[in-house]
């Protein structure tokens, strides 16, 4: 057999979980270790019977390990969709209440579903793909430690499907963004530190005398995570075979861990390695040196050393000491131009091939979603500001501020690294089609545009209805009557959530097609539209 | 790997360094953006002086500004209070009918009362206070318990049917299931039906029977021509307005178990000067007597 060890360990696994639904206490957790007995079951026949999913293209695999990479890339476009989705769902939702379905698909647990969804399943995955794929080429080394890179990659997906149907049973430790229990948190700290191992294992064994800035923004993601997750999953559960466990903290404590966490989930998940694959995707598309080396070296280690203390300000005006809220407040102010190091940096890098931005719709896509991130976080710095948060906070506002970074800044420059790769990994001379990519881009441009500016008007018109007071000094508004005026505008996010939706379906057949190996037969972009009777261009 | 080189379109020198193609120029870091970075932490330094940020020992350093979420909030609480002072002072010492012959004061009590009604009553009687089901509604001149700013008073203040509070206002329909055959019931409820005019598709000879088992069970309370009894809360049976339903079935039910709902006393929670606000407010909106 030639995965004799892979299947050994998976069968265990698989009975393990088994044991787990036979002992379960609760029925929520036996229903939960019996999926995870059919995934890891399914996973061992298939295992067995070695079945490739996914087909190479004519590539050399020899010099660089691409296939978790491939499967990545994959797992990418299809969490992506999957994730759009749920969003459009809630989205749905919260404009038309009847759609909640209980007890299942009602808006409590469809929320997370969404949130994971797009954050890690869709967002982790092109993180774990492209820092594989950069640190071999930037390290000109193989990936270390050999199948392990398999084992990150289908354990990820595992963690990843027993969070979402944990969730779809009820199961939630209640953390925004670490809401998976105590048995799924387990899980994932195994796989995050077979992660760490093979990518610090692979720079130790580089062939380049110096580490490239793209790998140190990776390194301290994947370090960060590890000690967000663990610390802030410090539990007890009821059980080892019950789903319910206690966090080891409590009251203001509690509070501060989490945010602690969720700021830095944001920071050194959402920000941080997307900044990764910034610096290598952008000048590898453009074809231009980095604009400046000084630069990326301060704004690196400045906001890795900023962006730590900035957790607070998620709880003004809270239980929250006064000076807790005071150094979250001006950490963040002083992460602003730190975080705009790298967009300029990544704008710069441009410099000179501007005009890429006309017949590139890569670089389309990786220019808009730079431009989102430099407003994302000068916006950010601003709502921390605690009377701009007095305002802002509980309402659609920060709904804003998330999305226009989320939609804006890493789905976009996740497109563009998809796009980027694909053909690549798969040893196609190009994508099936460039002019779908410029179609992805103005769907996913428009989406962003009708989501972001519906939930600043319904965000602002929310908070300061709530604080409105009469010439007699009595608040005018009932909450559901701030509630009903902020329908129209949920209705707009909606359509701007299907506009965006409909993007990743693009790409999704883009790179099917691309994966088949077939090219569309279009005009190249840039060039001007044949004039009749003069011979179309020939596919390449 | 790579030696350090010109960039052509840019003139500037690179690192030296090299990655899978990848080169860095060596362009220093732009001005305008240091000299910002820098005064943020200028900023953020004079920041932490001004107010509560060192965690020390035992406690975290004040500022010199003396600032503290909680003080800014007792203050601000203070001054709304303070404005507020001289028409809660009388309000106190009024009634609700004094208070609503005062304009400034109406006005005033109204305003309260409308902010009160919000955050209090609106899940029940509706954010226009139109009722639903088994909820009234407060807009039109049907009234209970009455339509008096002193009866509208004491409804808020003790609640209906509250156990808690002793003054509420208490009065039970029996379940009449018991006691009448399931025809009797479906004859008096097509009387119901038709005292507030509507035709039905019962018999004249229902109808009759009807009425008069109406004189022997209920008129005791809804009175003899079914107009109703405010001292018992019995609701009036000759207008459209239904509390569970207008349809023949629905009254049978009704007549049959009956619902009791509840409205708990806002006395003792809200203290007398709001119950007084909601009073007048509730007075203002259209139906009061
Ligand atoms: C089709 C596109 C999307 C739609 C329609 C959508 C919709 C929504 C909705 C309706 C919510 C709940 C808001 C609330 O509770 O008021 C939400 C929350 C959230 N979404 Fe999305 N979303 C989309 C894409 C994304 C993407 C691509 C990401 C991240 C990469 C993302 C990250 C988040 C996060 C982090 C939250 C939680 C925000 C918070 O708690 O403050 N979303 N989204
Ligand atoms: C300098 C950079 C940034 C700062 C200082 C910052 C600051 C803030 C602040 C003050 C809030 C609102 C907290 C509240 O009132 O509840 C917030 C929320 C949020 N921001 Fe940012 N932001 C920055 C950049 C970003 C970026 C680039 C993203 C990427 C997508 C992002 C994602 C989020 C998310 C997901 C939330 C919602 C958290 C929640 O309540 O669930 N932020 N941020």
């Amino acid at each position: 057999m030639k995965y004799g060890t892979e299947i050994v360990f998976s069968a265990i696994l698989t009975l393990i979980a088994l044991l787990g639904a036979a002992f379960a206490v609760d029925d929520a957790f036996r229903y939960h270790m019996l999926i995870a007995v059919v995934l890891l079951g399914g996973f061992t026949i298939a295992l067995m019977r070695k079945e490739d999913f996914v087909p190479a293209g004519p590539v050399d695999d020899t010099r660089y390990m691409d296939g978790p990479i491939r499967y990545g890339v994959i797992a990418t476009v299809f969490w992506g969709v999957v994730g759009f989705l749920a969003g459009v769902l809630v989205a749905a939702q919260l404009a038309f209440p009847d759609l909640n379905l209980e007890p299942w698909l009602n808006f409590g647990r469809l929320r997370p579903l969404h949130t994971s969804g797009v954050v890690f399943a869709f967002g982790g995955n092109i993180l774990i793909a492209s820092s594989f794929y950069v640190v071999q080429r930037t390290c000109r080394t193989r990936l270390f430690g050999g199948n392990l890179a398999w084992f990150v990659f289908w354990g990820y997906q595992l963690f990843i499907v027993m969070a979402a149907t944990g969730y779809l049973l009820g199961i939630t430790q209640s953390r925004e963004y670490a809401e998976p229990e105590w048995y799924v948190d387990l899980w994932l700290t195994i796989v995050w530190v077979v992660y760490l191992f093979i990518f610090m294992g692979t720079v130790l064994r580089r062939k380049e005398p110096h580490i490239y800035v793209a790998n140190w923004f990776y390194m301290s993601f994947i370090i960060t995570i590890a000690m967000l997750h663990v610390l802030n999953n410090l539990a007890v559960p009821v059980s080892f075979v019950g789903s319910k466990s206690y966090s080891a903290f409590s009251g203001v404590q509690d509070a501060v861990t989490q945010w602690w966490y969720g700021h830095n989930a944001v920071a050194f998940f959402l920000t941080i390695p997307f900044l990764a694959m910034m610096y290598y995707f952008v000048p590898k598309q453009v074809n231009r040196p980095i604009y400046s080396y000084r630069l990326s070296i301060v704004h690196f280690w400045s906001i890795i050393f900023l962006y730590i203390w900035a957790g607070p300000h998620h709880l003004h005006y809270t239980a929250v000491p006064d000076w807790a809220q005071t150094l979250g407040m001006v950490f963040s102010i002083m992460l602003w131009m730190p975080s705009w190091g790298g967009m300029i940096n990544g704008l710069m890098t441009l410099s000179g091939r501007w005009d890429l931005i006309r017949t590139d719709p890569i670089v389309r896509l990786m220019v808009a979603a730079i431009a989102f991130y430099g407003m994302a976080t000068f916006e950010g710095p601003m709502l921390s500001i605690k009377s701009v948060n007095a305002l802002s906070h509980y309402t659609d506002w920060t709904i804003a501020h998330v999305h226009a970074g989320a939609l804006g800044w890493n789905g976009m420059i996740t497109f563009a690294a998809v796009y980027f790769l694909t053909p690549k990994l798969w040893g196609r001379e190009r994508l099936y089609s460039v002019r779908m990519v410029n179609w992805h881009f103005w769907l996913a441009t428009l989406g962003i545009v009708l989501y972001a500016s519906s939930m600043w008007v319904s965000g602002i018109m929310q908070g300061l209805m709530w604080r409105e007071y009469d010439s007699q000094g009595f608040l005018v508004y009932s909450f559901v009557e701030t509630v009903a005026a902020m329908h129209p505008y949920y209705v707009m996010r909606v359509t701007g959530g299907l506009f965006y939706l409909t993007g990743g379906f693009l790409m999704a057949w883009n790179v099917y097609q691309t994966i088949r190996g077939r090219v569309r037969d279009e005009t190249p972009m840039g060039a001007p539209a044949p004039a009749a009777g003069a011979a179309v261009q020939p596919a390449e | 790997m790579s030696e350090k080189q010109i960039d052509e379109i840019s003139g500037v020198s690179t690192t030296g360094h090299e990655w899978d193609g990848i080169k860095e120029l060596d362009n220093p870091m732009p001005r305008w953006w240091l000299i910002v970075y820098y005064a943020t932490v200028v900023w953020a330094a004079a920041y932490v002086i001004a107010y509560p940020a060192w965690p020390l020992i035992s406690k975290a350093t004040t500022g010199l500004l003396g600032y503290s979420s909680r003080g800014e909030i007792r203050q601000e609480l203070d001054a709304a209070k303070a404005a507020k002072a001289g028409y809660i002072a009388e309000i106190n010492a009024k009634t609700v009918e004094q208070i609503l012959a005062d304009e400034k004061l109406r006005t005033f009590a109204a305003a309260a009362g409308a902010a009160a009604f919000k955050v209090n009553c609106v899940q029940c009687h509706g954010s226009g206070a139109q009722g639903s089901p088994g909820y009234p509604n407060l807009n039109d001149d049907e009234w209970l318990w009455g339509g008096k700013p002193e009866d509208i008073r004491k409804t808020i203040a003790h609640g209906v049917r509250f156990a808690e509070d002793k003054d509420t206002r208490m009065s039970e329909m029996p379940a009449f299931g018991g006691m009448l055959e399931p025809k009797q019931i479906t004859q008096v409820a097509s009387y119901v039906v038709s005292l507030s005019g509507k035709a039905g598709d019962a018999t004249a000879a229902d109808l009759s029977a009807g009425k008069e088992i109406f004189a022997q069970n209920c008129a005791a309370c809804h009175g003899a021509d079914g107009k109703g009894n405010r001292e018992m809360g019995a609701p009036n049976l000759t207008d459209a307005i239904w509390f569970y339903g207008s349809t023949p079935e629905a009254i049978a039910a009704q007549i049959r178990a009956p619902k009791h709902g509840v409205m708990p006393a806002w006395s003792a929670r809200l203290g007398d000067v709001t119950v007084k606000e909601l009073a007048v407010y509730v007075h203002s909106l259209g139906g009061g007597e």
